[in-house]
């Protein structure tokens, strides 16, 4: 069995809402963590990822002047100065499986709809912690490896060629973001 | 600790896209449990500490729900516009994510009904009043006047009972809008309570 020295981690949290970054905040450190640094829109939160660079960000969807959505997209440039590579957990209220899936199309790494719970948010930081997974470029995306399952028959325009090896044994993100942990 | 230098860094390209692996940056945070460190659960301490906060939960629930009742009062004063709009959608997609840990299941089912509104009704100006007083007043009544209705089932059948009204507006008024039916007619995927 296997646990996290959340000491050694250091957290970028960002939500609008200063009741749910004191929940957050609570949880973190009672997990053990001890750098855990607070932004309360996505701007703020991206100058705080440049200059803290967190290992682990947990960011709110929707927040003041560009959103959690933006902010993903901002962290993944491929060719940015920072670490485009940090885990991304997207902890929102929104609960459509669309929205899961346009947080995966911008990088996002785990997605925990809320309510939140200290095991839910346990898990997806022992998930990113354990099983990052390998991250891939095309023309249009830059992230985690969005795939889950191998589907020869697809021949959709996102379709990738080249590879023998193309099981990822794991849950899909929609999966995971409708369990109860 | 979280960036690996770039010579750790393996990229293998194929004609199509890129795969980029590296070292996890985080291994040396995980540490094997000994058996003797197994009762020390860090989910239940964070579970501990999150029910020391809960003497708060209705002070917070409060100034989430003063701030919603704001926000409709000003588009009642002066009509939508676009950052009013935002405005009463943030307020109520907040009560729709904090309620229930702040104890208050039905005011979130109830915000989340009201977000599909907001998010789904073609023209907010054409929406029945009533559709948005209901479900503000509704929220606001569980929270304000009487805290004991929401841990009985009327709070949760007035909760059901809008969101039915919410649905059967929105399947109407969207009838010709496929892409929205979809969206409104799904499963949520969000924690069952």
């Amino acid at each position: 069995m296997f646990r996290i020295d959340f000491n050694k981690l250091r957290f970028l949290v960002c939500d609008d809402n200063p009741h749910m970054r004191r929940i957050l905040r609570t949880l973190l450190h009672s997990f053990g963590a001890r750098e855990v640094y607070e932004a309360e829109d996505g701007a703020t939160a991206l100058e705080m990822y440049s200059h803290y660079v967190p290992d682990i960000v947990i960011t709110d969807w929707a927040m003041p002047i560009f959103d959690g959505l933006e902010l993903a997209q901002m962290i993944r440039q491929p060719e940015s100065k920072g670490n485009p590579y940090a885990p991304i957990i997207m902890l929102t209220g929104h609960s459509e499986k669309r929205r899961v899936t346009v947080a995966r199309d911008a990088g996002v790494t785990e997605f925990l709809a809320k309510p939140i719970s200290a095991k839910g948010l346990y898990q997806r930081i022992l998930n990113v912690v354990a099983n990052p997974r390998p991250f891939i470029k095309t023309k249009t995306y830059f992230g985690p490896d969005r795939r889950r399952n191998t589907n020869s028959a697809y021949m959709g325009p996102e379709r990738r060629v080249g590879e023998k090896h193309e099981v990822l044994q794991q849950p899909s993100l929609l999966d995971k973001a409708r369990s109860t942990i | 600790m979280a960036k690996n230098s770039a010579r750790d860094i393996e990229v293998t390209a194929f004609a199509t896209h890129q795969i980029i692996t590296q070292p996890n940056p985080l291994r040396k945070v995980l540490r094997r449990v000994d058996e003797k460190d197994r009762d020390d659960d860090p989910v239940a301490r964070a579970e501990q500490a999150l029910a020391s906060l809960s003497g708060e939960f209705k002070a917070w629930m409060t100034t989430e729900v003063n701030r919603l009742s704001a926000a409709y009062v000003a588009i009642r004063n002066d009509g939508f516009t676009k950052e009013r709009r935002d405005e009463l959608f943030h307020a109520a997609h907040d009560i729709k994510g904090d309620a229930v840990t702040f104890g208050y299941p039905a005011a979130a089912g109830i915000a989340e009904s009201l977000c599909r509104v907001i998010e789904h009704a073609p023209d907010l100006e054409r929406v029945p009043a009533e559709l948005f007083t209901h479900h503000i007043n509704a929220i606001l009544a569980i929270v304000h006047e009487n805290t004991k209705l929401d841990s009985i089932s009327v709070s949760a059948e007035l909760s059901r009972r809008l969101r039915k009204v919410a649905d059967d507006y929105l399947t109407q008024v969207n009838r010709d809008r496929p892409e929205h039916l979809e969206v409104i007619l799904a499963p949520s995927i969000a924690p069952a309570e």
